[in-house]
């Protein structure tokens, strides 16, 4: 084969492997969709569940997944963020640094089933929560860190220095040049990670199987300390735990829950281009 | 203290200037607390492995380690073998990451290379919806449309180790695939323009001049797919059969049911007395499965290397 | 006469072991406009950020000797950073607006001094802007964008900001780089102005400008400072062979 023989083999798989990896994507979409939107009604999205789950809504199962979404954001965002401005602005390089450095690799390695046993063992056992809201919710903040202070972080050092310098030279001391000049800078590139960071918490099931979920509930949590239905949760267990469930109903709320992630990563896409676009800089 | 003012200056004198002591001490108190907020995450990791310590080190203690890594998984009759839950993990993470490297690297290659820019434009996005559904969701569809699909190829269950490798690549190919264009990314266009400029064909400058430059970058994705496929447990656990057994090296072996360590714990966790024996050996598990993961990603980590850090002083 | 400010024996290291500034002496008094001069890369920017203590902000740079403002060390322990930088405000070689408009930029010094009277800032505002020479062009869209305004506007915009502080000194560094020859022109009409009330030192753009513009002028050359003059002296007689070399064009 000459080299250009090669040259245009070559290119020909790797286009069909592009192809290969990227159609099933529309494909597993189109499927969730095509399925699952006969079982989508305002019945579906806002009544309890009856006769087994197998009639009735998921209006629990999505509650709970908006409450543990928001639980989680509450958590993790002050946290992450001040990790994020403190690795941006005051981290120096040195020992201490590294650390930290490579504690947020490490904790965005861990299983999502071992933050699960960790849940268990200090929130719900050890601090006597129970399994409960506000378990789940620690649990999940904990294991969402990692997202939010890298890209975060990622978003605080793309603020130009010159607007520190600028700043200090005025006479802003560093917390007042973060405060009015870096944050405000960064918010677009933060909102964005944090939206992100609350997609992914949104669709785990495996830390929230021994710390919050509950398998079916007759009826909602009032505090806190209760367990909840999530949507991830509930569409394990309607579709591996409950026999004879309708398929219907099992594509519907893959749907559900599919809509609910993926409108949370559109949402934070537009945050992070609308933002841009308002950019003097 | 301030520096003391001389009377040369002929405005009418300015309101003062000194900052309120308070303000001073807030600033002090906000910059503890951000210090703190980035120390904790080393006293996350830290106190997560205290506490899969404190549950499961009893397990290594009161099973007799041979018997803990034997290879009969029966807690009911008292018989905790982990080896085959380790090979499963092992046999699905590695098939997995045979499949996902390959696809997930030419794929690279073409988004970085290959691919004009307004099929870019549409592929990314495609990527990040594909990372950003939930395993769950794949997990489901394993298990309704994937795995009758293995059944009819002759397997006599869909459910899997291979059904389980295929999900798994499936979801690991967001992190390779952008590790990997990062990596490609990376390499100067001079490397390009050069090999192009001696006569060199687009797939040979790619072949041996760009893959070779990026090859640390692609090292670092293949790791961290790896930690991720290792973990994963909702997509795992719904469509491998969750069979506790060692499959003989064969030529099917990868058409039997397996089951995973993650997919252990999920499974059975929720069904343990707390402090049981086979409590604290499911938490022995999850500490096998931290040290794993904390190997592969300290060594991708340090593959990152220093980052390099602006220059403070300069505008 | 005590000199506003006075540079006694001054050794600077950046933190790669690079020194910028050795062995280096210098007085310099009230409202007077000093010119710093000499080739690129010869200690100058350096000393300006010293003065005001933006070196700070590199880790590990090595300081030696001593800088006194009104007799007192700007190193010392109890000295306020932030004070010290509203008391000697620096403009930089390129336009540099905060994001913002032109009132937020104007009175951003002031605010995170914690000045919150608004007839105060409004007055503040309006003088700053007659004497850096833009009041005319800006005072009916203080409240848009300053990336709005073209880079010679954005300059003195700059300069305005910097004269809100009502500091004791002004650094310059080489504040006309990227002007058009009328804006350059503009800063330099207002600096004469400006000495009547604050002591201006600057990097000059040219030895031209240096020329037109100084009091008294050093002339710097490798981190030294090679020899200092009233201007009318240096810049047409200059005692030292290498300055004589540098004004003629022999070099830099």
């Amino acid at each position: 084969m000459s080299r250009q023989q090669v040259q245009k083999l070559a290119v020909g798989i790797i286009t069909g492997v592009a192809v290969l990896v990227v159609v099933p994507i529309v494909l597993v979409i189109l499927m969730i969709v095509v399925m699952g939107i006969g079982a989508i009604n305002w019945e579906f999205l806002t009544a309890m569940p009856t006769d087994g789950m197998k009639v009735g809504g998921i209006m629990p199962a999505i509650l709970g997944t908006i409450i543990l979404t928001l639980g989680t954001a509450l958590v993790c965002m002050p946290v992450a963020i001040g990790a994020a401005i403190y690795l941006a602005e005051y981290a120096r390089d040195n020992r201490l640094t590294r650390w930290v450095r490579l504690a947020i690799v490490n904790l965005a390695g861990i299983p999502s089933v071992v933050y699960g046993l960790f849940g268990l063992g200090v929130f719900v056992l050890f601090l006597g929560f129970g399994t409960s809201i506000l378990a789940g919710s620690l649990t999940l903040g904990i294991m969402t860190l990692p997202v939010i202070i890298s890209t975060s972080e990622e978003a605080i050092v793309a603020v130009p220095n010159r607007f520190r310098v600028v700043s200090l030279s005025l006479g802003a001391t560093r917390w007042q040049t973060i405060w009015h000049q870096v944050l405000p800078q960064a918010l677009p590139g933060i909102i964005t990670g944090v939206i992100l960071g609350l997609s992914r918490a949104a669709g785990e099931t495996a830390p929230l199987l021994f710390t919050a979920a509950a398998f079916y509930l007759p009826e909602l949590p009032r505090t806190i300390l209760e367990p909840t239905m999530a949507l991830p949760y509930h569409l394990y267990v309607i579709s591996t735990q409950v026999p004879d469930m309708p398929l219907s109903i099992q594509y519907g709320t893959a749907l559900v829950l599919l809509l609910f992630v993926l409108s949370l990563t559109l949402a934070a896409t537009l945050v992070r281009t609308r933002m841009r676009r308002r950019r003097e800089w | 203290m301030t520096i003391p003012q001389t009377d040369s200056n002929p405005a009418p004198p300015p309101p003062p200037v000194d900052q309120p002591p308070q303000r001073r001490w807030g600033e002090f108190v906000i910059e503890r607390l951000v210090l703190i907020a980035g120390v904790s995450t080393i006293l996350i990791v830290g106190l997560i492995f205290f506490f899969l310590v404190r549950e499961g080190l009893p397990a290594f203690l009161d099973v007799p380690l041979r018997q803990l890594f034997g290879d009969r998984w029966y807690p009911i009759e008292g018989l905790y073998g982990i080896w085959p839950l380790i090979v499963g993990s092992i046999l699905v993470t590695v098939v997995a990451i045979i499949i996902a490297v390959p696809f997930g690297l030419i794929t690279a290659i073409y988004l970085g290379e290959i691919a004009p820019q307004w099929q870019r434009e549409i592929l990314k996005p495609l990527i990040e919806v594909l990372a950003g559904i939930p395993s769950i969701v794949l997990g489901f569809l394993g298990w309704v449309a994937l795995a009758p699909i293995i059944q009819q190829l002759g397997a006599p269950t869909g459910l899997t180790a291979f059904t389980g490798s295929l999900i798994l690549a499936y979801m690991s190919l967001p992190t390779i695939i952008s590790i990997s264009e990062d990596a490609l990314y990376a390499v100067p266009k001079e490397y390009r323009d050069g090999a192009l400029a001696i006569g060199a064909t687009q797939w040979q400058t790619i072949w041996r001049v760009v893959l070779p430059a990026a090859s640390s970058g692609l090292v670092m994705a293949v790791m961290l797919g790896i930690g991720r496929a290792i973990g994963e447990t909702m997509a795992v656990m719904m469509v491998t059969g969750n069979a506790a057994n060692i499959p003989e090296l064969s030529p099917t072996m990868l058409f039997e049911p397996v089951r995973t360590l993650t997919a252990t714990i999920a499974a059975e966790m929720g069904e343990v007395a707390q402090g049981s024996l086979h409590y604290t050996v499911l938490f022995g598990i999850g500490i096998v499965l931290f040290l794993i993961t904390f190997t592969v990603n300290s060594l991708a980590g340090r593959l990152v290397g220093t980052q390099t850090r602006r220059k403070r002083g300069q505008l | 006469m005590l000199p506003k400010i006075s540079i006694q024996d001054l050794y600077f290291t950046y933190d790669d072991g690079v020194e910028a500034l050795r062995h280096f002496s210098l007085d310099i008094y009230a409202n007077e406009i000093f010119i710093l001069f000499g080739p690129s890369r010869s200690g100058k920017t350096t000393l300006l950020r010293l003065l005001n203590r933006l070196t700070d902000l590199i880790d590990k740079a090595e300081i030696r000797g001593k800088i006194l403002f009104n007799g007192q060390d700007i190193f010392a322990r109890s000295v306020n950073v932030a004070d010290l930088r509203r008391r000697i405000s620096m403009v930089f070689a390129l336009p540099t607006p905060l994001p913002g408009t032109i009132y937020d930029n104007l009175t951003y010094g002031l605010r995170v001094a914690g000045i919150r009277d608004k007839a105060y800032l409004n007055e503040r505002v309006e003088r700053s802007l007659q004497q850096a020479a833009l009041w005319e062009e800006v005072k009916d869209r203080l409240h848009q964008s300053a990336f709005a305004l073209s880079g010679g506007q954005q300059q003195r915009l700059c300069i305005a900001r910097s004269l809100a502080l009502e500091p004791d000194i002004i650094l310059l560094d080489n504040p006309t780089s990227g002007l058009d020859p009328l804006s350059t022109s503009m800063v330099e009409d207002s600096l004469e102005e400006l000495k009547e009330q604050y002591t201006i030192i600057m990097v000059p753009h040219s030895t031209q400008q240096a020329a037109r513009v100084a009091d008294r002028a050093g002339f710097i050359l490798d981190g030294e400072l090679i020899e200092v003059g009233v201007a009318g002296e240096l810049f047409t007689s200059p005692k030292n062979q290498q300055t004589d070399d540098y004004i003629t064009g022999r070099f830099g």
